[in-house]
């Protein structure tokens, strides 16, 4: 009974992706823009970025178009907008277990402007995410500056965020707010004629409604050992966060590259995670190049995570996110770019399309799977699987 | 400024020497390691300070060919990239220090 009544309160969408969606993303496209310009003290070029994404696993469908449109305004200036959209059709294992499927879009829009003085880059820019429970509203700034005879960049960013988060049906003045900060250090250095290094950190602070209103996670029925009961998520108010990457970049004696990538990451809910990824990318005759990559990734749960609590409210904080729990997983990825360059097409510098397929397989040690089949008992369900296609197409030209 | 280096270097040498700290075969390669540090960090402190104006581009700007080629490119595919990195942020707790901008030449 009381199990049905959580599931009606979980109303008939469980988006965790979603909400994740807008807000990483608003921070990783004005992220991207800040960072477009970390090496050398030159605006990137005239451009036209179009992409299509699509991903299909774990019940979910999410797919949409992006255009990016950058335009320099004389030769100190450079402005840039953007148009993202995510069609999402989901039955992830989340959904399927507590609600029912849905449909919704998810529409991002986002302007920025890059200011060359000399050999810094001064750059600023405002992302706004919207559905119709969730908005997402992130403002950023960033200098970049070459030294030593333009070999190495130094780049500082901070982003700020400011989120409403709410429910299906809620009224906008209930929503909850959820603020982010991002502050961001960037070098990039030439280490040979052959060979690039750079290194990241990222540290990022939350505050606010930070749980999913949908998510729920489970305890044990006092009164039927054999069954479970579902109740709300219920997390920190606060999350703070360092990440440190460092990636190297090598040209082989013939035409092509190898890099390599190694990332640290820990928080103040415990996770701690480590990524490593290797990438080969092959030329062939003047204008295909062909890429391959592996990645892996693992993480340790966060401290308030667990699969099956005890009793209700068993402790302060609570969470089942499988997101929060402990896995890893391997990106198998391939590619292939068919690049146009000066001179063949009138006006364009450069043009390169290009098609990028992965597969991402994830392995959870603690997140079970209360949708598979048989008689199971609480916390003996099998682990759970997540699969997933990854694949984008775009074209880029620059004038 | 490098005259002062040494005389410190081989201060810090007799006296570790005296100390037995460390014998005095082994002393030759810390000093050369020390030194090379102090020579290291002097020479960027003295460039930061001074504007770069005295450091030469140890890879010149006709030797970035290859640096130059987009398949050096630490973000060859633009936002395409960038989306990649959102999709793994959406599924993974971990979140930032993504890189994968910049590359290139690295020549005005």
């Amino acid at each position: 009974m009381e199990q049905k009544a959580e599931q009606e309160v979980a109303v008939v969408v469980t988006k965790t992706s979603v909400k994740r969606l807008a807000l990483c993303l608003a921070t990783l496209t004005c992220m991207t823009f800040c960072a477009a310009k970390l090496f050398a003290a030159t605006l990137p070029p005239d451009a036209v970025d179009i992409m299509h994404h699509n991903y299909d696993g774990g019940g979910m469908e999410i797919s949409g178009p992006s255009v990016l449109v950058r335009k320099s305004i004389g030769p100190q200036v450079s402005v840039t907008g953007h148009y993202y959209v995510d069609s999402i059709s989901a039955a992830s294992v989340d959904v399927v277990a507590t609600a029912s499927e849905y449909e919704e879009e998810r529409t991002e829009l986002s302007g920025g402007v890059d200011f060359l003085h000399e050999k810094t880059i001064l750059s600023g820019g405002y992302t706004n995410s919207s559905e119709n429970d969730y908005e997402a509203n992130t403002a950023y700034f960033s200098v970049a500056q070459d030294f030593f005879g333009d070999l190495t960049t130094l780049s500082l960013a901070y982003a700020r965020g400011w989120d409403s988060v709410g429910q299906r049906g809620q009224a906008e003045s209930e929503w909850e707010d959820k603020d982010l900060q991002n502050y961001k250090l960037g070098l990039t250095q030439v280490i040979t004629k052959n060979a690039l290094f750079s290194m990241d950190i990222d540290i990022i602070s939350d505050e606010g409604k930070l749980e999913n209103p949908y998510r729920v996670n489970r305890y044990v029925d006092p009164n039927d050992s054999t069954a479970f009961l579902y109740q709300p998520e219920l997390y920190p108010d606060t999350r703070t966060s360092t990440a440190v990457g460092f990636r190297g970049m090598y040209f082989l004696p013939y035409r092509a590259s190898l890099k390599l990538e190694y990332r640290y990451f820990s928080d103040s809910w415990d996770i701690r995670s480590n990524t490593y990824d290797v990438a080969y990318s092959h030329a062939f005759k003047e204008r295909w190049i062909f890429e391959t990559r592996l990645r892996y990734y693992q993480q340790d749960q966060a401290r308030f995570y667990s699969d099956l609590f005890p009793f209700a409210n068993s402790q302060t904080h609570l969470a089942r996110d499988k997101e929060l729990s402990a896995y890893s997983g391997f990106t198998y990825g391939l590619g292939v770019s068919y690049e146009v360059k000066q001179g063949v097409i009138p006006f364009v510098n450069r043009l390169q399309l290009s098609f990028l397929a992965d597969f991402l397989n994830y392995d959870y040690d603690n997140f079970r799977d209360v949708t598979a089949g048989g008689n199971y008992l609480p916390g003996e369900e099998p682990l759970y699987e997540l699969d997933a296609w990854v694949t984008r197409t775009s074209l880029i030209v620059e004038f | 400024m490098k005259h002062a280096i040494g005389q410190h270097i081989r201060f810090l040498k007799a006296k570790l020497i005296r100390r037995e700290v460390l014998p005095e075969f082994a002393l030759g390669k810390a000093t050369k390691r020390l030194s090379s540090i102090f020579v290291v960090l002097t020479v960027l402190f003295g460039a930061s300070i001074s504007g770069c104006a005295d450091i030469k581009p140890w890879v010149k700007p006709y030797e970035r060919d290859n640096l130059a080629d987009p398949i050096m490119s630490l973000s060859r595919h633009g936002y395409s990239d960038a989306y990649m990195h959102h999709v793994y942020q959406a599924r993974e707790g971990a979140r930032g220090a993504e890189g994968g901008t910049g590359g290139g030449c690295g020549c005005n």
